[in-house]
């Protein structure tokens, strides 16, 4: 088992004192009392989760950080609907959770692109139901948008990898949903990619307004995104820190407010900001 | 190198190599004034009197005819059986052991029942190539449905398809690939059977002119050059079956050539 000590949650204070934004009456999504257990190679049960709790509001941006392997990943997919919890609840707007729909579109880490269809007809995928003349609409705006206007036809192998997560990224948006879940979406992109798709993700969440759930590892990238960031701990993981981000887009890397968010949760994790010493605290 | 360059390689490199070994071959058998084996001029000239009695076209065309039937009935047989052993669990656990029982079976075993049940008919031959081929595509398309990746169908299923647009829209296309791959190696038993299968069960083919010209004559210019069409045809065939893992739909499923 984990050497996790008795998880004592510290209170969940806003990282600036400034008035709380005001609740709306219906989260896009609420995680109440969730656990998740495996049966591990003894048939011992592994826990994973331990009674999770968090809600986003509809339209906001919300990151959750973590150690490699603490679960983030699978409490993403349990909210996703593709995993089932051991215990607990999951309600997306108001409506316990059934499953997955295309109301809701996932970003996967290892790239979900078709690799059989070309890049226009990936984008279409989820709008088999649309009117041809409206589809060709909406796959033309989204291309745009991502910045792949000229590969229409191009299939993904011909595609880098950056450009192949932004053909994703235009299929969950021309779906229309009301939630993106991203596991990890740029984790294998190169830095400088890495950085120009953050902006780029911020400058389209900020036109379209959806709701996103976005799971990384890396601290940076949450604090660049996010407008609140919910930091787990290690296994059996929980949700041990809330940092809010009240910084305005487009984010200043230099600025003392991001430089101060980062440290934060830098510090609840446990880690250091000097390279040499012990890199762990705990 | 140049791309031109590189593929008059490809092309000169083993066409010298087949000249050179040729020219062993004649001159091994001439100075050796061994009758063992007809020298490749024998060969050429047994083919060409093979044509002038319109037996070349007539035994290529009834091997042929016989590998379509017995191929494409597996192709039809296997692939969707295969999907559905891959993707349905207890199918898979109920089906395996037989076909994991039936699958060691060489092809020429079955050749009494063949004989047996269809007498000295085409049909004989069709039905030992299809056993021959029909594992190894249901085998191969079993193993592509479990070899999907899961971000696949985990993409599909949030994109709210329904059971058989799963199916036509994720599954075939992503296991088309490695079923090609199952298709060529079937293609190549297929090939390889048709030769056993027409020594024994029928009258016509080039299996059974390898067997006739050794019985009626000892003719084995006529046995090697039997030989050599079989070897040709199958690289056609070879090729032929290339050609699909050349289409972009599949063309992903393949190491970068």
């Amino acid at each position: 088992m984990s050497p996790n000590p008795s998880p004592t949650l510290p209170v969940a204070a806003p990282f600036e004192a400034r008035e709380p934004k005001p609740v709306p009456p219906r989260p896009a999504i609420d995680v109440r009392g969730v656990w998740m257990s495996f049966t591990g190679a003894q048939a011992e049960p592994v826990h994973v989760l331990e009674r999770i709790d968090l809600s986003v509001a509809p339209g906001e941006f919300v990151c959750i950080v973590g150690p490699s392997g603490c679960g983030k990943s699978t409490l993403l997919n349990i909210i996703a609907g593709f995993l089932r919890a051991s215990q607990g609840q999951v309600t997306i707007e108001g409506q316990p959770l059934a499953g997955p729909d295309p109301s809701r579109v996932f970003v996967f880490q290892e790239n979900g692109v078709f690799p059989w269809l070309t890049v226009r007809q990936n984008v279409e995928f989820g709008l088999s139901r649309t009117p041809r003349a409206e589809r060709a609409k909406v796959v033309a705006h989204y291309l745009d948008m991502v910045g792949l206007v000229g590969f229409e036809d191009a299939y993904p192998r011909q595609l880098s990898g950056g450009m192949r997560q932004r053909v994703e990224i235009a299929r969950a948006l021309a779906a229309n949903p009301h939630i993106i879940y991203m596991d990890e979406p740029f984790g294998a992109l190169d830095f400088i990619t890495r950085l120009k798709m953050r902006a780029d993700l911020t400058g389209i969440w900020q036109r379209e307004r959806k709701t996103i759930l976005f799971v990384t590892h890396d601290i940076e990238e949450a604090v660049q995104l996010a407008d609140r960031v919910l930091i787990m701990s290690r296994r059996p993981a929980t949700i041990q820190e809330e940092v809010r981000i009240d910084l305005p887009r487009p984010r200043d890397l230099d600025s003392p407010g991001y430089l101060r968010a980062r440290d934060r949760i830098f510090h609840s994790m446990g880690m250091s900001l000097r390279v040499g010493e012990s890199a762990v605290e705990r | 190198m140049t791309a031109a360059a590189s593929r008059t390689h490809r092309v000169l490199a083993p066409i010298s190599l087949a000249g050179v070994l040729l020219l062993l071959w004649h001159l091994t058998v001439r100075l050796s004034g061994s009758d063992l084996l007809p020298t490749p001029i024998d060969v050429a000239k047994g083919i060409g009197e093979l044509a002038r009695h319109g037996l070349l076209a007539k035994y290529i065309v009834a091997s042929l005819f016989r590998v379509t039937w017995g191929f494409g009935l597996a192709v039809l047989v296997g692939v969707p059986l295969g999907l559905m052993l891959g993707w349905f669990r207890p199918v898979f656990s109920a089906v395996n052991p037989l076909i994991q029982i039936l699958r060691p079976i060489s092809p020429i075993a079955w050749i009494p029942l063949a004989i047996l049940w269809f007498g000295v008919t085409d049909a004989a031959p069709i039905f030992l190539i299809f056993l021959a081929s029909v594992f190894p595509i249901t085998v191969s398309a079993c193993a592509a449905v479990a070899n999907i990746q899961p971000v696949y169908i985990r993409a599909a299923r949030n994109f709210g398809l329904s059971r058989p647009q799963l199916f036509r829209r994720v599954i075939i296309p992503a296991t088309l690939p490695q079923i090609i791959t199952g298709l060529r190696i079937a293609l190549g038993i297929a090939w390889l059977v048709v030769v056993a299968a027409e020594m024994i069960a029928v009258n016509s083919g080039l299996g059974y002119l390898i067997i006739d010209a050794r019985n009626a004559g000892k003719r084995y210019d006529l046995v090697v050059a039997g030989m050599v069409l079989i070897g040709l045809i199958g690289l056609c065939l070879d090729l032929l079956v290339r050609r699909l893992e050349r289409f972009d739909e599949v063309r992903w499923g393949y190491a970068t050539t």
